[in-house]
């Protein structure tokens, strides 16, 4: 205990630390407050001057957006291809994990290795192919076009999330549930994914923020207005000549309320140490 | 209970690596085999054969005169302890009893009914709303080993089941297994590193080196008559003295000693004699076949474990009597009748 007392860092370093925390976190919020403070405008120019705290308090803008008669359909739309992609994604992204972690089959690197490389691409480079895979196949303004596109993008990023997390549950337990008389499909769905929870939860939120956010391919995919999420219609608010900043960013705050929601509701899970006491060590 | 028949069984990985060679016992309902060697002699190996873990690559295995090589665990009907105990971290202790049986589809009135009359057998009713990591690690292992115990297999199988557990509790558990085994009457395989675990549970001790069986018996069998030097000096604590040699018409000549022995061995074969540090004791100078100096000793309490150097040798002895400060001069005799001779070449034991 002793050889590793805590001792505070000396007052002129603990001084520097702060301010330059300060300073972020100023850096961090100081255009979140100016969001907040352009919804809360009556007007819709661009606010200026420093202080980013809201002096005028109208709600008109939110009444604006949320009185559009496309605005419940653009939700819906946003809400069923966000969620529609967190299953499909989470679903498959389970499975694909857990056999990429516990099976040894020929082209289990070069998958692994692949599943690497679509990340490597920015996703504008993807735009034009999609987009005529999509007409050929009449998906285009179709919500399923969109679920589809997403999932696809999602699933390598949470194969790899989850592949590591089922690596570090040891292999003892499922052995343990083998003795048991369970089989491979039990062991799975009642051993290992009640066990990543964490996992699976950061997983859901990644898939349905990547859906729920995304912009250049809503956009080139869908043209009937219709068929909008919600971050196509938001960017219908800035113009060529004129911008609707009251709009805009009121549709932005309502556009980030639920992945806050989300991701407070799943915060608990968030938190590791579930598999803790298991096995010892 | 079960009779369990090892019929030459082998296990070779695909890079050629022979973990286990034609292994052979015949297991009785009711025996407690337990399975003991160093790291990497296929002792775990072995059990993981018997579970269904592990392939079997050559031989057979039989449960009730019935082939289970192919048979998948949930078909062998026999449970298995983990060294690291393997609960579920996300049940708690009774829905981890009531696991296998659950998937039995046993009725819930029944799973209740066993689950409680086990955990009362174990002493463990109070931890049954727990969850693992809120218990001791002596308290998940009796967790374990109820688990095992609650689906009622032909078969028990423990894999180090104490050797995650602190000196005072694992010879507390150790002395609990062996009053279990002796109510439960259940066929059991064991495997340690510990010699201690093997004498003090065992019915019959399985002895392993290298992936092959070097002795089965009974453990003062073992002790008593090792076949080879390994297992000589396996079992016992402190190890046996080996003392390499050529026989003699009157006995034994080593490097500055000469012995008395009768019985097996030809004249001038080089030869290994062995004797266990209970059976050196300390003579008058005349009647001296070693004498060296005191180098360390260990005082255990209720007896000492004295070093004496003895030309390259150093030999250990154990008394009961007031041992000698190091540096003091020693002389050494073996009790008559208590010594082994070993094959110089072959290790194996001579008569």
């Amino acid at each position: 205990m002793s050889a590793h007392e805590h001792t505070d860092p000396r007052p002129p370093v603990r001084w520097a630390t702060h301010a330059l925390l300060i300073v972020f976190t100023v850096g961090t919020l100081f255009p979140v407050l100016w969001v907040i403070k352009m919804a809360l405008r009556p007007s819709q120019d661009f606010a200026t001057g420093l202080n980013p705290l809201p002096t005028e308090f109208s709600l008109q803008n939110f009444a604006d957006i949320v009185g559009d008669p496309l605005f419940g359909r653009q939700l819906l739309n946003s809400t069923v291809v966000s969620g529609v992609t967190t299953l499909v994604g989470v679903f498959l992204a389970c499975t694909a994990a857990y056999a990429f972690s516990r099976f040894r089959f020929p082209g289990r690197r070069a998958g692994l290795a692949a599943f690497l490389v679509t990340q490597m691409f920015p996703g504008t480079m993807m735009m034009i192919p999609l987009y005529q895979l999509m007409d050929w196949l009449g998906l285009l303004d179709r919500m399923l076009g969109l679920v589809l596109v997403y999932s696809t993008t999602a699933i390598p990023f949470c194969v790899f999330m989850l592949k590591g997390y089922f690596d570090t549950i040891p292999k003892d337990l499922e052995e343990s549930a083998l003795m048991d008389g369970a089989s491979q499909f039990t062991i799975f769905w009642r051993i290992i994914l009640p066990l990543s929870r964490p996992a699976i939860a950061v997983t859901a939120l990644f898939s349905f923020m990547t859906a729920w956010n995304e912009y250049i391919l809503a956009a080139t995919f869908m043209s009937d207005e219709r068929a909008y999420t919600l971050p196509v219609r938001l960017q219908a608010f800035v113009g060529d000549y004129t911008t609707e900043w009251g709009h805009f960013a009121a549709g932005a705050l309502i556009v980030s309320a639920p992945v806050m929601a989300l991701f407070f509701a799943l915060q608990k899970h968030l938190v590791g140490g579930l598999t803790s006491g298991g096995v010892k060590g | 209970m079960a009779r369990v028949e090892l019929d030459g069984v082998g296990k070779r990985y695909p890079n050629g690596f022979e973990a286990v060679q034609a292994f052979s016992i015949d297991i009785q309902p009711g025996e407690f085999i337990v399975l003991v060697g160093p790291s990497g002699c296929g002792k775990s190996t072995t059990l993981r054969m018997v579970a269904g873990l592990e392939s079997i690559t050559t031989g057979e295995l039989r449960i009730d005169g019935r082939r289970v090589n192919e048979a998948a665990p949930k078909a062998r009907d026999v449970a298995m302890v983990f060294q690291s105990y393997a609960l579920y971290p996300h049940m708690t202790a009774f829905e981890n009893m009531a696991f296998g049986l659950k998937l039995q589809k046993v009725p819930k009135a029944d799973i209740e009914q066993r689950v409680r009359k086990v955990a009362e057998q174990l002493a463990i009713s109070d931890l049954l709303d727990r969850k693992p990591k809120a218990m001791s690690g002596g308290q998940r292992q009796r967790i374990a080993i109820g688990r095992a115990i609650v689906r009622a297999p032909k078969v028990f199988l423990f894999d180090e089941p104490l050797s995650n557990l602190d000196a005072k509790l694992r010879l507390q558990m150790r002395v609990e297994l062996s009053k279990l085994h002796r109510s439960l009457g259940a066929t059991s395989l064991y495997v340690t590193h510990d010699q201690v675990e093997a004498m003090t549970l065992a019915d019959r001790i399985v002895l392993l080196k290298g992936g092959v069986v070097q002795q089965i018996g009974a453990p003062l069998e073992l002790y008593d008559r090792p076949d080879n030097t390994f297992v000589a000096t396996f079992i016992g604590s402190p190890a046996m003295n080996l003392l390499t040699g050529e026989r003699t018409a009157a006995g034994v000549t080593g490097a500055g000693f000469q012995v008395a022995f009768q019985g097996a061995g030809q004249v001038g074969q080089p030869v290994v004699l062995g004797v266990r540090p209970e059976h050196l004791r300390p003579v008058e100078a005349g009647a001296a076949v070693f004498s060296g100096t005191v180098e360390v000793v260990e005082p255990m309490g209720s007896e000492s474990f004295v070093y004496c150097r003895h030309g390259e040798q150093l030999l250990v002895v154990r008394t009961k009597d007031a041992p000698p400060s190091p540096g003091a001069l020693m002389h050494l005799a073996p009790e008559p009748g208590r010594l082994h001779l070993f094959d110089g070449a072959t290790q194996g034991r001579l008569g």
